[in-house]
């Protein structure tokens, strides 16, 4: 990666881009809120997906408080309970992950690490941030309507979603598809300009395999994301049809308190086909700029390049293509025909090689690095932990006969919550523990961070891990109150409890992250512009933190890839993307 | 055996054949795609996620059709308009399609002399494709009338399986927007064109960019592609 033909550098011309015209804001509107510059579109994404996260962590207490002690609590009704599991689930998901890996890691990243001075069309990326607020109002909008937000699960199905048994009928079911409807809408408006600023707008020198793979991963994911978030919007109209309209598309003919419904005809498993095709990548869409961050994060504290560049980018690419043609394995109890079950069977075992060749790189990038357990480490690896773990039990539910019993159960919320929940949350906070200095110019609290990572991780072992073992036993997942059966023991009421306890301490160490991020914001030790001392362009912007066109007068030219740290011979033991090769060799050793 | 020999050397100074070829060509320095504006570049990809939306209605409609246990109407018997006294099918729709296929020829045309920096012929063209767009999005109306008249609704019709109506007036509709968009946006730059925004480098109103006379051929590109989605439209919906 760094054999760039020596002799070439002369004939590289200074890089602008004739196309960059930057806008120039003249006033405080422009430049802090109606802004076309991507950080501060970056920092709104974050802080709006941040908001709406924290109300799905209030979510997941409430929940847990029932679950935990049931009949304790009187406000919460079986309603109210299915209400909290969607909104939690349909939160974290798409308006917290998705939106805060692509919409602000993404839009504060990109730009950055490929040389550019902006995303390629401003304008239509601050249309992107202001559709996704009002896709996130709508949403939140859905509390205060009568009836409450819709309680049909995260994934919506028909005919429960629509039918009038299920919480939320009357308002929330309309504003929650209308929500997503205006979260995709928003969503290609970003993932068209992250994608093309990819493309075509990288610095002289940075050719697709030179890209950090914190890029490779967002990008990957942004276009499963053009791709799969199709679908779901296809769904939501025709649900929302369906539910105005009297359309049947999803509806057959049904039976409702002894009434014949006007619906008849329409197929339901129609809708979980659509969901699902989007559904399924969405898991990657969380998954890959995990492993992008993850990937750099590792290289940077541990000094060392990351192992196997090209695989992992190929193994990235692999599992963004696989990610299309495994949908239906979420659908082994829908009654599809049983070959379907095992031609999807077959594509999701094929998709744990990729996975598994990512998780070797990382273990083979640490192998004798000079690891620094600094709290952005400590997180990745976090990470490779939860996300083995959650792998691993995605085999059980990837095989059809395995699936059957487990369908259902605690088992699969402990699985997904693993691989999906925790995993990408470890690259969030990783990535925030690493970058918050490039975006404020001062470091995390060191201190805080580790209590932070502590509480946290082994706190959120100590919540999923036991679910495990309680879906073996059979306990069943969206039951607001189990009772007394006779399957499940008194244990497993005891370590319901103890689930409980944990996920209110994980959460209470969130409020000292928030702390931590504001508290740094005016008290942090100064940063500087490079404290990881990083080789990846991000780090060289000549200002920290950047300031408006990111580079100065000229763009940068990089001359090797992201990784080259701990270079035998060189005078740093990290060379940036953009030192001339010259300069890193001229007080070296001879080699 | 000669030539198999000279054909080695030059290969081994070529660039790699092939995929790894392809690869290299693609991860090449600062872009992708050579010669591509970054305009052009967006509106190919977002017209990919559209292809997705749309392929989703149709393969939505095509299931909904087959899960129906209530026959479905004839198409050829809806869609027949009664010219004198004869019943004569798809005979609208065969004029819309006609409509459609021929503004692609002007919206073609318009980008040449779009190209040739030709401003009154590029915004007479561009408004031609515009009104051939209303024209067709008017016959739209008037067969939406026309069957809403004869007790169509997206909840049920006189003849057979309530999808009919509802895949009907959902796809055509959503089909129609796009239409309704792409004339408005060939209006606004046709407009453009004329008063000459892109010769003196006037900047836009809401992005403060520049235009270029590119435009005209990325309007066209989703112009092009809405016939399209309509050719596919016509013949899963209106001729199955």
């Amino acid at each position: 990666m760094v054999d760039v033909p020596y002799d070439a550098t002369a004939d590289i011309p200074l890089a602008e881009v004739g196309e960059v015209e930057l806008y120039h804001p003249r006033s405080w509107w422009t430049r802090y809120v109606f802004s076309q510059d991507a950080k501060v579109i970056a920092i709104q994404y974050s802080l709006t997906a941040s908001a709406i996260g924290l109300v799905a962590l209030v979510l997941s207490w409430l929940m847990r408080l029932q679950l935990g002690f049931p009949g304790t609590f009187s406000f919460i009704d079986a309603n109210q309970y299915l209400q909290f599991i969607t909104m939690h689930g349909m939160i974290m998901v798409i308006y917290l992950l998705t939106a805060l890996f692509l919409g602000g890691f993404g839009n504060y990243l990109i730009p950055l690490m490929v040389g550019a001075r902006d995303m390629v069309f401003p304008y239509v990326n601050m249309l992107s941030y202001w559709v996704y607020l009002l896709a996130v109002l709508v949403l939140a909008s859905t509390f205060f309507v009568p009836g409450g937000p819709t309680g049909a699960g995260w994934t919506l199905y028909p005919p429960q979603a629509i039918l009038s048994g299920t919480p939320g009928q009357d308002w929330g079911i309309i504003l929650m598809l209308s929500s997503l409807i205006l979260f995709i809408i928003g969503f290609t408006m970003g993932g068209l300009n992250y994608v093309v600023t990819v493309l075509q707008a990288r610095t002289r020198g940075m050719t697709l395999m030179r890209l950090p793979l914190t890029v490779w991963g967002i990008f990957t994911a942004t276009v499963m994301a053009l791709l799969a978030f199709p679908a779901l919007f296809v769904a939501s109209v025709m649900m929302l049809f369906d539910r105005l309209l009297g359309t049947s598309f999803f509806m057959p003919s049904l039976v409702e308190m002894g009434q014949q419904m006007k619906y008849g005809g329409g197929s339901p498993i129609l809708f979980q086909h659509l969901f699902w095709f989007f559904g399924h990548p969405e898991v990657y869409i969380v998954a890959l700029p995990a492993f992008g961050i993850i990937s750099d994060l590792i290289s940077v504290h541990a000094r060392k390049n990351i192992f196997g560049y090209r695989m992992m980018v190929w193994a990235i690419v692999a599992i963004g293509a696989l990610s299309f043609v495994v949908w239906a394995h979420h659908m082994y109890v829908s009654g599809m025909h049983p070959y379907f079950g095992f031609f999807f069977a077959t594509t999701t075992l094929i998709i744990a090689i990729p996975t598994a060749i990512k998780v070797y790189n990382w273990v083979l990038t640490l192998w004798r690095g000079d690891i620094h357990l600094t709290v952005p480490m400590l997180f990745a690896l976090a990470f490779i932990i939860t996300f083995v773990n959650g792998g691993l039990t995605g085999l059980f539910l990837g095989n059809v006969v395995v699936d059957v019993p487990l369908s259902d159960t605690m088992f699969v919320v402990a699985h997904f919550h693993m691989v999906m929940g925790i995993a990408p949350i470890m690259a969030v906070f990783g990535g925030i523990y690493h970058w918050y200095p490039k975006v404020t110019g001062r470091m995390l609290n060191e201190a805080l961070g580790r209590f932070h990572f502590w509480v946290s991780f082994l706190g959120a072992y100590a919540v999923f891990f036991p679910m495990h073992y309680l879906g073996l036993l059979g306990m069943p997942r969206r039951y607001h109150d189990i009772g007394e059966t006779a399957f499940v023991p008194a244990s497993a009421h005891d370590l319901n409890a103890f689930m409980s306890v944990a996920a209110l301490i994980v959460g209470f160490a969130q409020l000292v992250f928030l702390f931590n991020l504001i508290w740094s914001l005016f008290k942090g030790k100064e940063a500087g512009g490079n404290p990881w001392g990083a080789a990846s362009l991000e780090w060289q912007t000549p200002q920290t933190p950047p300031g408006h066109g990111n580079w100065g007068k000229e763009l940068p030219l990089v001359y090797r890839w992201a990784y080259d740290y701990s270079v035998p011979g060189a005078i740093r033991d990290f060379v940036p993307q953009n030192e001339p090769p010259a300069g890193s060799l001229a007080q070296g050793a001879q080699p | 055996m000669a030539e198999t020999a000279l054909t080695d050397t030059v290969a081994s100074t070529m660039r790699p054949a092939g995929w790894r070829g392809i690869a290299a060509d693609w991860s090449s320095d600062q872009r992708a795609f050579k010669n591509v504006s970054w305009g052009k570049a967006m509106m190919w990809i977002f017209l990919l996620s559209d292809t997705f939306i749309f392929s989703c209605f149709l393969l939505s409609y095509m299931t909904t059709r087959m899960s129906t246990t209530v026959p479905w109407p004839n198409p050829s018997e809806v869609f027949a308009l009664t010219v004198g006294d004869k019943k004569i099918p798809l005979i609208l729709i065969a004029i819309m399609t006609f409509i459609l296929i021929s503004s692609s020829g002007t919206m073609a045309m318009a980008v040449n002399f779009g190209y040739r920096r030709d401003r009154a012929k590029t915004a007479a063209l561009m408004l031609a494709t515009a009104a051939f767009g209303a024209t067709f999005v008017g016959m739209q109306a008037f067969e939406w009338t026309k069957l809403i008249m004869e007790g169509v609704r997206p909840w049920g019709n006189p003849w057979g399986a309530e999808q009919f109506g509802s895949s009907f007036f959902m796809i055509t509709g959503f089909h129609g927007t796009h239409v309704t968009i792409g004339v408005i946006f060939l209006v606004a730059i046709a407009r453009k064109v004329w008063r000459g925004d892109f010769d003196v480098g006037r900047r836009g109103f809401f992005t403060s960019r520049k235009g270029h006379y590119e435009i005209v051929e990325i309007t066209g590109l989703y112009w092009h592609f809405v016939d399209l989605v309509w050719v596919f439209i016509f013949a899963l919906f209106y001729l199955w």
